[in-house]
């Protein structure tokens, strides 16, 4: 409760809630439940195939249609996704990267239809393709006209949609991707330079442009669990900031070059084991993007307790929206001026990681900046190692993770009821979604489509900005896929480094040796070296725990072939057959496990590989494991999974139990 | 095919006589030139598969099949070995035109699989040009070029001058060299000049024809038809000078030796009078299949092994 003496209180960071799934009318309730229970910002999460520029109804697709979000394919959907919801007052984050100059596009010809003027518009797109090819995995084309692509929004943005945050570099997919705190902080500095210094060097923004440029610029940040480590990081990357838009992009006025940034935090971290645990942890991640006012997050999106076990319910996501609401309203956080000024301990620390984290940058803008340092593959490497050592540590118990590898002693949850503890997309989403595709595409003036998707192309060949010509074919009824379509026609489609090949390898523990002592004893009866294939299969591009068991399975003496995301399950099926390997792997994280690990193994069998055994590793309910084992795959691996060597030790059993002879 | 470079890769004896079999008897079959052998070498990072890919693309249209043989370096700690991590060809999963198979070096001396040698039998037999990349670390270079009539060298922009190459030792066996990444502009352009004057100053030190150096952009596609007329200009003066037998002789020296080294040891090959006398059999025997050699060198190394205790 406020006291009388200290009643004047900071406003609140807004409150949102990353949200989105099945369908656009589904997702539209759900935004306005969440409004009502005092949500104050909207987060949109679309679905895969959206963020990678399909349509529903591609072959690539199937089976991810509505599960990771809201499937958006033209404007009808747009409209269905914020019926009823005045877009003047709405702030609205929408999470695409790659395609974000069309999301926009659909969002504006949204406003152009319900009355809003696209200059009222508020919110955020996300817009950082740097990290989609480091860890998140939702890239379509190739690091240069992505550059391009990020620029023309930034440049359009400033003058038609000036209260938008055109893009908002995200360290958040650094850290689930191993970054420590200072590679988090150098390599989305180093991002963010990238993207101005290109804003910077376009013919079409005058000089006088930059200070509002750089003044719109956002972040979005993770927050771990070491949350005084956090404070610091926060405020660390805050005066950095500070420093480089004085410095580099000469910045006069002190309000362009505040550090302005939004917050989800940690939710790789969240455990499967006795998950009510994360209530904690989500707590205590909270404060470290809280406490401290002068670096305070601008916006907060919490995950929900049970998001390590599948997708959460409304009930889930409402117990997160309280934490923000008690934090703000019911303590007395908002009263007070900055906690830590002053404070030795955290000025030392900040200063630690200031120096450290400039001293990265350096290296990474002595290379030529983010988009070398993603063609090198020099950013890639260095997160792969520090994922590779924090999975050890933890392996090894140097890092304590509470119910997970202490502490595992417990009663059993009274929160988790059976099956029923997390949402069931509902099956059927997919196959109305592309009904009501094949509906809007029957009803639209093709000729109008044509034409407006042929501007698009020739605007972009004479280099012109992608904006207002995708504005026009959002108008017109051009779809998702068709407008990704003229792109990658014009772009070409990249496949990033996966980074996992030249890290370092590592003899590790004594059981690592034992397991690596069986690896090469099967050598024999295989007569050649256990050969494993690691697959990624569908449009899930979350590609770190792929690469961790690349990484392991290498160090326990096995030959791995790997090759990164985004893979139909017929490539993966025919490249375990060509390569010839005892037993392919198939990791994936966006829920869509069912039908992509049926469709490898039925087209495994089509190529007479029936008995090749198959493992799989994802947040996978015990249900859906239930019935991928009975599909005929042999073992089903979960975050509580989490000791790689185990996992291991585990596939050389598999392998040995199916080769004859052993 | 998967099949039989699975069984080329069995250590067990009694696959391995089977794989021999069959290893001799696609030798023998063989027709004279033959699938174009080729290799593909290069620093980490210099763009071998993204131009691999761009060759792939370009080649296939015109009817031509593809085969590669993808080998990545093995762990010397653990024996493990990360493969992939190339862009594999897009076109490829469902084209049957298109063959990629990854390999690990092992711990072998030189860095090359014996597989590899195998491997490039077995697909010569089914597809129109093999190719065979690996990471150049400046040793692999020569063992590549036994393998192959063939040899590219991938040369990353502003990799260094005359002196260098030179020291690097890599000028010595590339037939072609490709400075990747032209779209980098100036770089490029500087490198394939160094490149060029190095090869004219004769460092080479042998009478072969000069290597080309082309300037490619493996991304817009530029210059590959370019390289594949320079591949294909390189063969077919091999043939014209009747030089591709013996440059196919040597490579089987080297491979058998390799061979024989690695299962016997240097004891082992001094059984049957060292490495000269050894390579001279082989010579005298250019008319049966390698592998038939190879069998019957070994039955003999064996056997001497014996005596001798």
């Amino acid at each position: 409760m406020a006291t009388p003496e200290n009643a004047r209180r900071d406003r609140p960071w807004v409150f949102r809630t990353y949200s989105g799934h099945s369908s656009a009318r589904a997702s539209n309730a759900l935004y306005q439940t969440n409004l009502s229970k005092g949500q104050t910002g909207l987060s949109v999460a679309f679905d895969l195939p959206t963020q990678t520029g399909y349509d529903s109804d591609h072959p690539l697709a199937r089976g991810e249609v509505g599960k990771v979000g809201v499937p958006i394919s033209h404007l009808d959907d747009m409209l269905a996704l914020f019926d009823k919801l005045p877009l003047e007052k709405m702030n609205t984050s929408m999470t695409i990267n790659a395609n974000a100059a069309w999301l926009l596009a659909l969002y504006v010809a949204t406003a152009e239809r319900t009355g809003a003027k696209p200059k009222k518009l508020k919110g955020t797109t996300q817009n950082d393709i740097v990290k989609e090819y480091l860890s998140r995995g939702t890239y379509i084309f190739p690091p240069a006209p992505s550059l391009k692509l990020i620029s023309d929004i930034v440049s359009y943005t400033v003058d038609e949609i000036p209260m938008w945050n055109p893009t908002n570099i995200c360290s958040y997919h650094l850290q689930e991707a191993g970054a420590t705190p200072v590679q988090e902080i150098a390599y989305a500095l180093a991002t963010a330079i990238s993207v101005l210094d290109s804003v910077r060097d376009r013919e079409d923004v005058p000089e006088n442009a930059i200070p509002r440029i750089v003044g719109r610029i956002s972040f979005f940040l993770n927050s771990g669990i070491r949350f005084v480590e956090e404070v610091c990081k926060v405020r660390a990357m805050a005066e950095i900031w500070d420093e480089i838009t004085l410095e580099r992009y000469a910045v006069q006025d002190a309000n362009m070059r505040r550090f302005r940034y939004g917050v989800q935090v940690n939710s790789l971290g969240l455990t499967e084991a006795q998950p009510e645990n994360n209530a904690i942890r989500i707590v205590l991640e909270t404060l470290g993007v809280t406490l401290s006012k002068r670096a305070r997050c601008r916006a907060l999106q919490l995950p929900a307790w049970n998001e390590a076990l599948g997708l959460p319910r409304p009930w889930d996501q409402q117990w997160s929206l309280r934490i923000q609401q008690i934090l703000a309203f019911e303590s007395d956080l908002l009263e007070y001026d900055d906690l830590f000024d002053g404070s030795r301990v955290v000025e030392d620390k900040t200063r630690d990681l200031k120096q450290a984290a400039r001293r990265e940058l350096d290296v990474v803008l002595e290379m030529g900046g983010a988009v070398a340092a993603i063609e090198s593959a020099y950013m890639k490497q260095r997160l792969v190692e520090s994922q590779t050592a924090r999975s050890r540590a933890i392996e090894n118990a140097d890092i304590t993770v509470v119910g997970v590898n202490a502490y595992t002693n417990a009663e059993p949850s009274p929160l988790l009821d059976g099956g029923q503890s997390t949402l069931k997309v509902d099956e059927s989403a997919e196959r109305e979604q592309i009904e009501r595709l094949v509906e809007f595409r029957s009803k639209r003036n093709r000729a109008d489509v044509e034409s407006a998707l042929k501007n698009l192309e020739d605007v972009l060949r004479n280099g012109g900005n992608v904006m207002p010509a995708s504005i026009r074919a959002a108008r017109a009824g051009a779809t998702t896929g068709e407008w990704a379509d003229v792109l990658r026609g014009l772009y070409g489609e990249y496949r990033a480094p996966t980074g996992v090949v030249a890290t370092e390898g590592s003899g590790g523990s004594q059981a690592t040796a034992n397991t690596r002592d069986r690896v090469h004893r099967l050598a024999d009866t295989l007569g050649r070296p256990l050969k494993i294939l690691v697959g990624k299969p569908g449009l899930d591009g979350h590609s770190n725990g792929a690469e961790q068991i690349a990484v392991k399975a290498r160090d326990v003496g096995m030959e791995v072939v790997y090759d990164g995301i985004r893979l139909a399950p017929s490539e993966i099926a025919a490249s375990a057959r060509d390569e010839g390997v005892h037993l392919v792997g198939l990791s994936i994280l966006s829920g869509s496990h069912c039908v992509l690990v049926i469709d490898v193994l039925d087209m495994l069998r089509d190529l007479g590989l029936g008995d090749l055994p198959v493992v799989v590793g994802g947040i996978i309910p015990e249900e859906d494991a239930d019935k991928l084992r009975k599909a005929g795959v042999r073992r089903v691996y979960t975050p509580k999974d989490f000791d790689l060597t185990r996992i291991m030790s585990d596939i050389v059993g598999v392998v040995e139990e199916s080769s004859p002879g052993t | 095919m998967p099949e039989a470079l699975n069984l080329a890769d069995d250590r067990r004896a009694d696959r391995r006589r089977e794989a021999l079999e069959l290893l001799e008897a696609l030798e023998r079959r063989s027709p004279f030139p033959g699938a174009a052998r080729i290799g593909l070498t290069g620093a980490p990072g210099a763009g071998k598969s993204t131009l691999l890919d761009a060759l792939v693309r370009e080649l296939r249209p015109k009817g031509e099949t593809v085969a590669i043989v993808a080998v990545d370096p093995s762990s010397r700690t653990t024996g493990g070995a990360l493969l992939g991590d190339r862009i594999r060809v897009r076109s490829g999963a469902s084209d049957p035109g298109v063959f990629i198979r990854s390999m690990a070096a092992r711990d072998q001396l030189g860095g090359l699989a014996e597989s590899a040698w195998s491997a490039v039998i077995i697909l010569a037999a089914a597809f129109d040009r093999v190719f065979v990349e690996t990471v150049g670390v400046g040793q692999s270079e020569s063992d590549v070029a036994a393998l192959v009539d063939t040899l590219i060298y991938v040369a990353t922009p502003e990799t260094g001058d005359a002196l260098q190459f030179m020291k690097a030792g890599i000028l010595e066996y590339p037939d072609v060299f490709v400075v990747n990444k032209a779209d980098l502009g100036a770089g490029a352009t500087r490198t394939a000049g160094e490149l060029r004057r190095s090869i004219s100053l004769g460092s080479r030190g042998d009478s072969r024809a000069e290597a080309a150096v082309i300037l490619t952009s493996a991304r817009d596609g530029e210059g590959i038809g370019e390289l594949i007329s320079a591949i294909d200009a390189h063969r077919r003066r091999l043939i014209d000078d009747d030089a591709l037998p013996e440059r196919r002789l040597r490579g089987r020296e080297i491979q058998l030796l390799g061979a024989l080294e690695r299962r016997y040891g240097g004891f082992g090959i001094e059984q049957l009078g060292g490495r000269r006398a050894l390579r001279e059999r082989v010579r005298e025997h250019d008319s049966i299949s390698a592998f038939a050699l190879l069998a019957r060198l070994g039955v003999e190394i064996e056997e001497a092994l014996r005596k001798g205790h």
